[in-house]
């Protein structure tokens, strides 16, 4: 039954909050929309800038496939306090991950290995943290070691402009912006590890190149 | 209530106008070639007529509320276009907030502070806001470009929305329902008439530096038959006598012409094509409202100066 009410809330803030939030109070303005999987396990790797950012690549998907929607997050911010790890883990239903890995602590990527196993797709942020707004930094190699282990798995590039703007790290003031979402093709684990994380880099700064964004300084 | 009749002549020139795009729909199905932009274009323009459509059918304030959004879509595909320094954030928050301070004047009917609360209060209170700030690197062209993105998106709109305030016995024929409808469909159609004549005959560019694609045909044509279709339509929404629906065709074609190539002016300046992908065929907001940014505020005042 408490389940049942949990989900029906996921739900309904989603329907009721996080889509109008994104698509009438911001404004995606979606390239090659068409790239997006139709079903999971699959992976979306974005580049990060603000909160906004998860709440906007979960609006690309349609609302019945809210329940296959695990952004992974920080467990050592989003789990910092009861009633956000309580927000963050049910209605937003972040996977938590370790960002420093404690020895004998397990495998940190386990919960992420679990829900591909149960088709589910992924959203990952490989900078590790928003950084400065609208600046892309360099990608941590924890997607490497999924792609490894999931073989034919597709991971696709997607950039993402104009959320940092909207709403930057430490403010808490949302100025509308539309923002601006790329989806590149999907690329799958090639072998190497150095190769793969060039080969997604490169498939990033080519996104990125494909816009042409006013000056914010 | 939410909902309102509008007069009878407005209805007829709703179900006209989705008459032609059943037409319209037909005909590109029936062309095998026709590009797939046009019937995606064509899609569109049954939401936007739908959505006027329900502007018409609201009461007064429901009808200005949409406008207000209108407003607001505008102006936020301006601001994510120019470019804007980080340390106007607040700037732009205080910006977006005269959207529902100027539609609200609307909604009162305070026609004094509807006139002056853009061009004076915010033109002077949003530079004292900035000079609060201390940025002096970039203030003119922040102040600057801010206040003309409030100018063309909210100030210049509203004047379509302040029509539906002129009192029903100044147009006994459709009330300020009848008054907005001939600006929107005149203006729209105007758009498109001009495009059309620019396709078929169109060989001597007007103004190449800005629209390469604009030409003499277009514009001739395009104004010819606006004026011929305001000649028409104003006896069933209009309070106007022959002279002066000759003029409204005439003012609408031509300020509508310069409100396109202004606005095309910018995105040339700015370095892109349209300025969203809200509407898909179309661009954005700002660029399918592009014309009435010229000719709401004009028409407005050629209607209120000479039946109000």
């Amino acid at each position: 039954m408490r389940e049942r009410i949990v989900t029906a809330l996921r739900y309904l803030f989603f329907l009721l909050v996080v889509r109008p939030l994104v698509l009438l109070v911001l404004g995606i303005n979606l390239r090659h929309g068409e790239r997006l999987p139709k079903r999971g396990p699959a992976i979306l790797v974005a580049n990060h800038n603000s909160h906004l950012d998860t709440l906007a690549l979960m609006t690309l998907f349609r609302q019945s496939q809210l329940p296959q929607l695990r952004p992974v997050a920080a467990a050592d911010y989003f789990l910092s306090r009861p009633w956000l790890a309580w927000f963050a883990t049910r209605i937003i239903g972040i996977i938590p991950l370790e960002r420093q890995v404690k020895p004998g602590a397990g495998d940190p990527l386990a919960p992420c290995d679990d829900a591909l196993e149960r088709d589910e797709i992924l959203i990952l942020f490989p900078e590790g943290s928003r950084g400065e707004p609208e600046q892309l930094a360099d990608f941590k190699s924890g997607i490497a070691h999924l792609a490894k282990r999931h073989p034919g798995l597709p991971v696709l590039p997607v950039f993402l402009h104009g959320l940092g703007k909207a709403l930057p790290r430490g403010e808490r003031l949302l100025v509308p912006f539309f923002c601006d979402v790329f989806i590149g093709e999907a690329i799958t684990w090639s072998g190497e590890r150095r190769g793969f994380m060039a080969e997604l880099e490169a498939a990033m700064a080519e996104l990125a190149a494909e816009g042409d964004f006013p000056a914010w300084e | 209530m939410i909902f309102a009749w509008p007069a009878q002549p407005v209805i007829w020139i709703l179900a006209g106008l989705f008459g032609l795009l059943v037409v319209a729909s037909v005909a590109s199905r029936m062309m095998a070639r026709a590009p797939g932009e046009l019937r995606q274009r064509i899609r569109t323009w049954w939401v936007m007529i739908a959505v006027f459509a329900l502007a018409l059918f609201l009461d007064r304030v429901g009808a200005i509320a949409l406008f207000g959004l209108v407003s607001f879509i505008a102006f936020k595909e301006y601001l994510s276009l120019i470019p804007t320094r980080r340390a106007d954030r607040r700037v732009l928050f205080w910006a977006y907030l005269a959207i529902p301070g100027q539609y609200l004047w609307v909604a009162e009917d305070w026609y004094g502070m509807f006139l002056i609360f853009i061009p004076v209060y915010l033109f002077l209170g949003l530079a004292l806001r900035m000079v609060i700030d201390g940025a002096t690197e970039g203030f003119l062209r922040a102040v600057g470009t801010l206040h003309w993105g409030l100018m063309i998106t909210v100030f210049s709109l509203s004047h379509g929305a302040y029509l539906l305030n002129l009192p029903a016995e100044g147009n006994p024929a459709a009330g300020g329902v009848g008054l907005l409808t001939f600006l929107v469909v005149l203006t729209q159609a105007n758009d498109v008439l001009q495009y059309v004549w620019g396709r078929t005959l169109g060989r001597h560019p007007v103004i190449p530096k800005v629209s390469p694609n604009k030409t003499w045909e277009g514009l001739i044509g395009g104004v010819a038959t606006t004026t011929l279709a305001a000649l028409l339509l104003a006896p069933l929404l209009t309070p106007f006598s022959l002279w002066h629906s000759l003029l409204a065709g005439l003012l609408i074609g031509i300020a509508g012409f310069f409100g396109d190539v202004t606005i095309s002016a910018v995105k040339r300046d700015l370095g892109v094509k349209d300025t969203s992908t809200l509407l898909p065929g179309h661009g954005g907001m700002l660029d399918r409202v592009d014309s009435l940014t010229f000719t709401a505020p004009l028409f407005f005042h050629f209607t209120y100066y000479l039946y109000y």
